[in-house]
C-alpha cells in the first residue's frame, strides 16, 4: 500500500529572492523521475489540501536517498515550509504524476520562473546517459529580473541561455553563479548582432552563460537555438509560445502544466486541464493534470 | 462487539462510508487503503452521458477545508456500468451509487441503468450547488424533492438515499418530505454554497464564481442538521459533513446518524476512513460500548 510518507529535512537554504532549496530524507527518491512531483503537507491545521512541487533533484547524501525542491514563497503554504530547520519533518504524497519521456538525442529544455526546478532533474538525467552529451543538452531559463537561481548547477549538465524581462547584469543574485560564472550579458535580443557571441568554443572556456532581455522565446530566437525535441515547464503563457514555437518548427514538445489541485492523485477531479482528444477517465476533453500529467504533448492539450 | 449497521435492510460491515466526489469510483484510493476494511464506497455522481464539468480553477482551499466546483464531470453511466462498478464489485464491501441529473427523465433512466448491477444503494444527488440545471433545484424546494423522490422510489430496484442540501432554511422539512415520498434513507449534509475572493486580482478564486464549502470548517453545521433530521424523520441517516476523526463520526452518530460519510478529509489524509474505523474500535473497547447502534441518537 501506498501512504502519506514523513520525510526528514536535511537542509533548506534561500537561493534567491523568496525562493528555497529544500532536501528532504525520503527513499521516495529511488522512484522519482524528471517532470514528477511531490505533494507537500503544511503543519497548520487550518491548511488540509498538499502543496504540488516539481521534484528539482535526487542524490544520496551521507549515503541516504534524498530529493530536493525548490520553490518559490507565493502564500501561507510556503511561507510555512521556509521556517523548516534540518531534523524537522515534512509529510508528502509522491512521487506523483507521470514525468518526461526521455529518449531524443538534441533537447531544448526550457524552464520559466518557477518552472526551472523540474529541468535541473531532466538535464542531470540526460547527463547520466551514455549516448547524450552535455552539448546536446541546451536549457533556456526564463526570470523575470536579476532574481536568477541554479544556474550554475543547470551549467554542469547542458550548455545554459538566459532570458531575463528586465535585466541589469551587476544585480545576478545567484551567488554560486558570480563567483563561478561570467556572463555575456546580451541587452535585448534585438541588438544581439552588437554583442556578438563568440560561440560554444569560447563559452566553455570562460563558462559564461548568455543572458538576453526578453522572455524564453527571446532567448530561443536570439542564440537560434533548435533541438529534436523540447520539453517546457512555466507560466501559461510562456507554455502557450513554447507551443506555437514548437509545431511552427515541427518539433515535438513536452510541455508540463500547473493548475489547483485539491487531492493530487486523480480523484477529485479539481485539476483538468482542456485537451484535444477525450480523456480515458470521464470520457469528456478534460485529462487530470495530476494523474495523466503534469507533463502533456503540446498537440494534445489546448492552453 | 459489534460494528455492522443496517441501512435500509442493507447489512453494511461498519459504518463507515467514503463521501461521494472524495473517493472516484475508489480506484486511485484502492492504492492507499484496503476498501475491503470500509463499510461503504460511495461513488463519485454518475449521469446519463458523460458531463464535462465546469471550468477551472475548480478547487481551492479555505481556512478548514475547501471549495469545490468541480461540475459533476464523470464518464456517465455506460462507462461507469461496464468500468467502474465491476472494480467496486471486487471488493468485499458495499457499493453506493451516487446518481445525478438535470431532469427527473435523466436521474429515472441512471437509476433503471443501474437495476440489475452490483449496486447495493443508490444515493439521489439532489443538492449539488455546482451545476446549473437541476441538481440542487430539486433538493431546495420541498415539493419538486417529494416528487422526485416519489417518482424514483417507483422505478428503483435498490433502496434510495436522498442526499439533502444544507442550502435550505429548514433541512427538517426536506426530510420529511423524503420520509412522506417513500424514501428509504437520507444523507447529510451536501457541501454549503460559498465563495472566495482574490484580493489582488480582484476577482473570483473560482472560475464558478461559487463553490461548495466542505471539510471540518462545516462539521459543526453538519452535525446540528443531522440532529434536527434525526428529531423529524424515522428513516436511517447517513451523516457527513467535515468528519475527519473518530470522535467527529461519533458526534454525528450520536446527534442520529446510523453510519457516516468522510470527504475531503481524504485530500488531507488518503488512509483517513480506515483510521477511523480502527479508532471507533478502540473507542468500543475503551469505553465498553457492546454495539455500535447504542450509540445512534443517544443524544437528545
Ligand atoms: C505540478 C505542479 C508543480 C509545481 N511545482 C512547483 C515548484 O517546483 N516550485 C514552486 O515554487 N511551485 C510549484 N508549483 C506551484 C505550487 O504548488 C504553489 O505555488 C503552492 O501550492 C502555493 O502554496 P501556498 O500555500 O504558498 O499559496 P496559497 O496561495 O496560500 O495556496 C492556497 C491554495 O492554492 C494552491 N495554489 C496556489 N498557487 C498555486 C499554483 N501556482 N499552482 C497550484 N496550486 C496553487 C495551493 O496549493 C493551496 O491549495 C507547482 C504546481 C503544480 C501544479
Ligand atoms: C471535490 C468534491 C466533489 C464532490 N462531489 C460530489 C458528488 O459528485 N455528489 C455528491 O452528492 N456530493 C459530492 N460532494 C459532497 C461530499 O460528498 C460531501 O457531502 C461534502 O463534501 C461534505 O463532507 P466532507 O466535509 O467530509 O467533505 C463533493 C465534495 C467534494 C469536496
Ligand atoms: S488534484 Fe484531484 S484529480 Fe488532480
Amino acid at each position: 500500500m501506498k501512504h502519506k510518507e514523513t520525510a526528514v529535512i536535511i537542509k533548506q537554504e534561500a537561493l534567491s529572492d523568496g525562493i528555497f532549496s529544500l532536501w528532504l530524507e525520503t527513499e521516495a527518491a529511488t522512484l522519482a523521475k524528471p517532470g514528477q512531483f511531490l505533494s507537500l503537507y503544511p503543519k497548520n491545521a487550518a491548511r488540509l489540501l498538499p502543496r504540488p512541487i516539481s521534484i528539482c533533484e535526487t542524490d544520496k547524501i551521507n549515503g541516504k536517498s534524498a530529493i530536493r525542491l525548490v520553490y518559490r514563497v507565493v502564500g501561507g503554504g510556503t511561507a510555512e515550509f521556509s521556517t523548516f530547520k534540518p531534523g524537522e519533518t515534512i509529510d508528502f504524497l509522491g512521487p506523483l504524476g507521470n514525468g518526461f519521456p526521455e529518449n531524443a538525442r538534441r533537447a531544448l529544455l526550457i524552464g520559466g520562473g518557477i518552472g526551472i526546478p523540474p529541468m535541473l532533474m531532466l538535464a542531470k538525467s540526460r547527463a547520466a546517459r551514455e549516448q547524450s552529451s552535455r552539448e546536446d543538452t541546451l536549457i533556456v531559463t526564463g526570470y523575470r529580473d536579476n532574481n536568477t537561481f541554479l544556474l550554475s548547477e543547470l551549467s554542469r549538465y547542458g550548455t545554459v541561455y538566459g532570458a531575463a524581462e528586465q535585466l541589469c547584469a551587476d544585480l545576478f543574485t545567484d551567488r554560486a553563479l558570480r563567483n563561478e560564472l561570467l556572463f555575456i550579458p546580451i541587452r535585448s535580443a534585438r541588438q544581439t548582432e552588437s554583442f556578438p557571441l563568440d560561440g560554444a568554443s569560447d563559452r566553455e572556456k570562460t563558462g559564461a552563460v548568455p543572458f538576453t532581455e526578453g522572455t524564453v522565446l527571446d532567448a530561443i530566437k536570439a542564440f537560434e537555438l533548435s533541438a529534436d525535441v523540447i520539453y517546457a515547464c512555466g507560466p501559461k503563457p510562456m507554455l502557450k509560445a513554447v507551443k506555437d514555437f514548437a509545431l511552427e518548427k515541427g518539433i515535438p514538445a513536452w510541455l508540463s502544466l500547473e493548475e489547483r489541485m485539491a487531492c493530487g492523485v486523480g480523484v477529485c477531479l479539481g485539476c483538468v486541464c482542456e485537451t484535444a482528444e477525450p480523456d480515458p477517465h470521464s470520457l469528456v476533453t478534460n485529462k487530470r493534470v495530476c494523474r495523466e500529467g503534469p507533463v502533456f504533448a503540446a498537440e494534445e492539450v489546448i492552453l | 462487539m459489534n460494528l455492522s449497521v443496517n441501512i435500509a435492510g442493507v447489512t453494511l460491515k461498519n459504518p463507515v462510508i467514503t463521501a461521494s466526489g472524495t473517493f472516484g469510483s475508489g480506484e486511485e484510493y484502492a492504492e492507499y487503503q484496503d476498501l475491503n476494511g470500509l463499510g461503504a464506497v460511495t461513488t463519485k455522481g454518475v449521469s446519463l452521458t458523460p458531463w464535462m464539468g465546469n471550468k477551472t480553477p475548480r478547487v481551492t482551499e479555505v481556512y478548514g477545508g475547501m471549495l469545490n466546483a468541480i461540475g459533476l464531470q464523470n464518464p456517465g453511466i455506460d462507462t461507469f456500468i461496464t468500468r467502474d462498478l465491476p472494480f467496486l464489485s471486487q471488493y468485499d464491501t458495499r457499493v453506493i451509487v451516487n446518481v445525478c441529473g438535470k431532469t427527473t427523465e435523466e436521474y429515472l433512466a441512471v437509476v433503471e441503468r443501474l437495476s440489475d448491477t452490483a449496486a447495493d444503494l443508490l444515493e439521489i444527488n439532489v443538492s449539488c450547488p455546482n451545476v446549473k440545471e437541476g441538481a440542487i433545484a430539486f433538493g431546495q424546494n420541498r415539493d419538486a424533492l417529494f416528487a422526485i423522490t416519489k417518482e424514483i422510489k417507483k422505478k428503483a430496484r435498490q433502496p434510495i438515499i436522498m442526499k439533502l442540501s444544507p442550502n435550505v432554511t429548514n433541512i427538517a422539512e426536506m426530510a420529511k418530505a423524503c420520509e412522506a415520498a417513500g424514501a428509504d434513507a437520507i444523507s447529510l449534509i451536501n457541501t454549503i454554497t460559498a465563495m472566495k475572493i482574490d484580493i489582488y486580482k480582484r476577482s473570483f478564486v473560482l472560475a464558478n464564481k461559487t463553490g461548495g464549502l466542505s471539510g471540518p470548517a462545516i462539521k459543526p453545521v453538519a452535525v446540528r442538521m443531522v440532529y434536527e433530521c434525526a428529531q423529524a424523520v424515522k428513516l436511517p441517516i447517513i451523516g457527513m459533513g467535515g468528519i475527519a476523526t473518530a470522535e467527529d463520526a461519533l458526534e454525528f452518530i450520536m446527534a442520529g446518524a446510523s453510519a457516516v460519510a468522510v470527504g475531503m478529509i481524504h485530500f488531507h489524509d488518503p488512509n483517513r476512513a480506515t483510521q477511523i474505523v480502527q479508532d471507533l474500535i478502540q473507542y468500543m473497547n475503551t469505553y465498553h460500548v457492546e454495539d455500535i447502534n447504542e450509540l445512534t441518537g443517544c443524544v437528545r
